[in-house]
């Protein structure tokens, strides 16, 4: 069976290579093939550095330390349901609720992106970059249940072909893709992405369910919160799929931490910056928001999930050892701030790591110069002094 | 008894050297694509922003701009020797100027309600760096008839970019066009929504760029070298 394939494979390849009109579909065929079979190209000249992760690798890592969020938010888009239906039903019954729904949108995610990667791909003579299965699978976790399908799809194009095709592809783009098209259906379709009607499955057709989030709840004023501090870290609460649980978010950082993938700084920067700003605001305490504990303003919402798998990003974040500490203490004063700040806006997670990966290459850029002109007067000093 | 046709306009010897000589139709049609002033000069972005939300607004402007471009650019090619180089500027902004209050005016004696809705922007057309930027570059250092065309070919590219900004975003925005709705019902009931993104002004730079990106990949000679 293996072998056939293979062999499918190469005489289809053959045949591409030398058919003139064809041609362009090779990198379409070498895509398929890398995701079923190990490459078996090597680097020949020159000095490189030898290791087994390639960028395959590093994208299987990232989706592997996001199944545990995954699995989860299916489970809880279940159970938030039957809960507020009053209804307790099995594990199996709430999971399988939640599969049937999210399902469809990871399939629709992938399939709009990954159609339009190998569009630009075949166009461009390029080959296809494995960037969007991370991008695909990020997207409609951080969506709300009830979004319809095809808002997710136009969501995926946009971002695809606005915030990574237009600027040159995998690696090269400014802003996070998957929370570019969060931002394009936040804005787009503000109905569907905020208020109290979307966080829970059926929200809007069903009077039995409401299904506020603690942040929506604070920012109408409201400090009563019915949750415990469990359910928030365990993320037992309404929100977008995935993001709710802090414990599943903490179990993908130590996959990403461990794996080498994902920055350490950048995550401790960010809790150390929110922490700092909730602070400050528990000080002032003027309305509920301010006054919320500020270690519950880290396990709520998608903070941590944000933080986790969003700004550590490698391609949108600053690629400087310093500059990822500055980076991460930004991106959580300022998710505090437009959280507190803006009540129209409760969530401010996803606007500061947009804002920040804006900021990224400028920070890099003053770290560089910074360092550039401390060796120098090193240098000035050695040379006067001897 | 002569029996020649009565042909008046169209004859043979006329045909080559017709209205507009090569150079001339060159001052028309070039910034319509290969100098336009939005997506190459990149000028007049501003209200490019401003009034791209809806298609009925946009092309009032467009035409209010052709109207106070061809104007001035005649007026300061008229005077172009006798105004001092070193009050220019100020001249041009009273020409401008004057223009403008002439377009408002028009406007609110034969289209009050387009008037009301736009009349803070028609002010604005004297800030437009377009005009400024097509006085300074042409109309100072070329003739009447010339300068008339230049102004009217960088007009209509500023126009056409706006008109085609304004479409998409009338038409996702908010489903109408020229304010009649055109997404029918039908399609509403279906699930489809309106695009409340493309009523940002953002959305009016990211349509501009689709239109850059779209312009440079056909047309290859815009594309710098580096």
């Amino acid at each position: 069976m293996k072998n056939k394939l293979r062999h499918t494979i190469d005489s289809l390849k053959n045949d591409l290579r030398y058919s003139s009109n064809l041609k362009k579909f090779v990198p379409a065929v070498n895509a398929f093939d890398t995701f079923l079979f190990v490459p078996n190209v090597v680097t020949k000249s020159g000095a490189h550095i030898r290791d087994a992760v390639d960028l395959k690798r590093t994208m299987i890592t990232v989706i592997i330390s996001l199944v545990p969020a995954l699995l989860f938010g299916m489970w809880n888009t279940g159970f938030q349901h039957y809960s507020q239906l009053g209804e307790s039903v099995s594990l199996f019954e709430s999971f399988g609720f939640g599969f049937t729904r999210i399902f469809p949108m990871i399939a629709v995610s992938y399939a709009v992106g990954l159609a339009i990667e190998f569009g630009f791909a075949i166009y461009r003579g390029h080959e296809v970059n494995e960037g969007y299965l991370v991008t695909g699978l990020l997207i409609p976790m951080i969506m709300p249940v009830d979004i319809p399908l095809w808002m997710v799809g136009v969501s995926v194009a946009f971002a695809v072909i606005i915030a990574k095709e237009a600027f040159g592809g995998t690696g090269m783009n400014i802003l996070n893709p998957a929370l570019t098209a969060r931002a394009f259906a936040f804005f787009a379709y503000p109905t569907y992405m905020s208020g109290d009607k979307v966080w829970v499955a059926d929200a809007s057709t069903i009077d039995a369910i409401s299904g506020e989030t603690i942040l929506g709840t604070l920012a109408a004023n409201n400090p009563s919160i019915q949750y415990s501090w469990w359910d928030m870290f365990v993320g037992v609460v309404p929100g977008s799929i995935a993001e709710t649980s802090t414990l599943m978010a903490l179990i993908g950082a130590f996959i990403l931490i461990f794996a080498g993938v994902g920055s350490w700084r950048i995550m401790l920067g960010c809790l150390i910056g929110g922490a700092f700003t909730g602070l400050i605001f528990n000080l002032l305490g003027v309305n509920a928001l301010m006054s919320f504990p500020f270690y519950l303003h880290l396990v709520v919402g998608g903070f941590a999930f944000g933080v986790v798998f969003m700004a550590t990003d490698p391609v949108s974040a600053a690629q400087t050892t310093k500059g990822k500490w500055i980076y991460g203490v930004l991106v959580g004063i300022f998710c505090i701030l437009i959280r507190v700040f803006n009540p129209a806006y409760p969530e401010g997670v996803m606007l500061a790591i947009l804002l920040m990966n804006v900021f990224a290459p400028t920070i890099d850029h003053y770290v560089v110069s910074a360092n550039i002109r401390k060796r120098k007067r090193r240098w000035q000093l050695a040379k006067a002094n001897g | 008894m002569n029996k020649k046709p009565y042909v008046f306009f169209i004859t043979k010897n006329l045909k080559p050297k017709s209205l507009l000589s090569s150079a001339d139709r060159k001052l028309l049609v070039d910034p319509l694509d290969d100098d336009n002033p939005i997506t190459v000069q990149v000028l007049g972005i501003c209200s490019a922003l401003a009034i791209t939300v809806q298609l009925r607004p946009a092309v009032v402007m467009a035409i209010s701009v052709v109207g106070v471009m061809a104007a001035s650019n005649v007026i300061i090619s008229i005077f172009r020797n006798l105004i001092p180089s070193r009050i220019r500027i100020i001249v041009q902004l009273v020409v401008v100027a004057t223009m403008v209050i002439l377009v408002d005016q028009i406007l609110r004696a034969f289209a009050y309600d387009v008037s009301k809705e736009l009349s803070i922007f028609i002010g604005l057309i004297i800030t437009n760096c377009i005009v400024m930027g097509r006085l300074e570059a042409f109309a100072l250092g070329n003739g009447v008839w010339r300068s008339f065309l230049d102004g009217v070919g960088n007009a209509l590219g500023y126009g056409l970019i706006l008109i085609m900004v304004a479409f998409f975003r009338e038409l996702f925005g908010s489903g109408n066009l020229m304010g009649v709705q055109v997404i029918p019902d039908s399609i509403y009931i279906l699930g489809y929504e309106n695009n409340g993104f493309m009523l940002f002004s953002p959305m009016a730079l990211i349509t501009v760029g689709i239109i850059i990106w779209v312009q440079r990949s056909r047309n290859r000679k815009l594309v710098e070298e580096y």
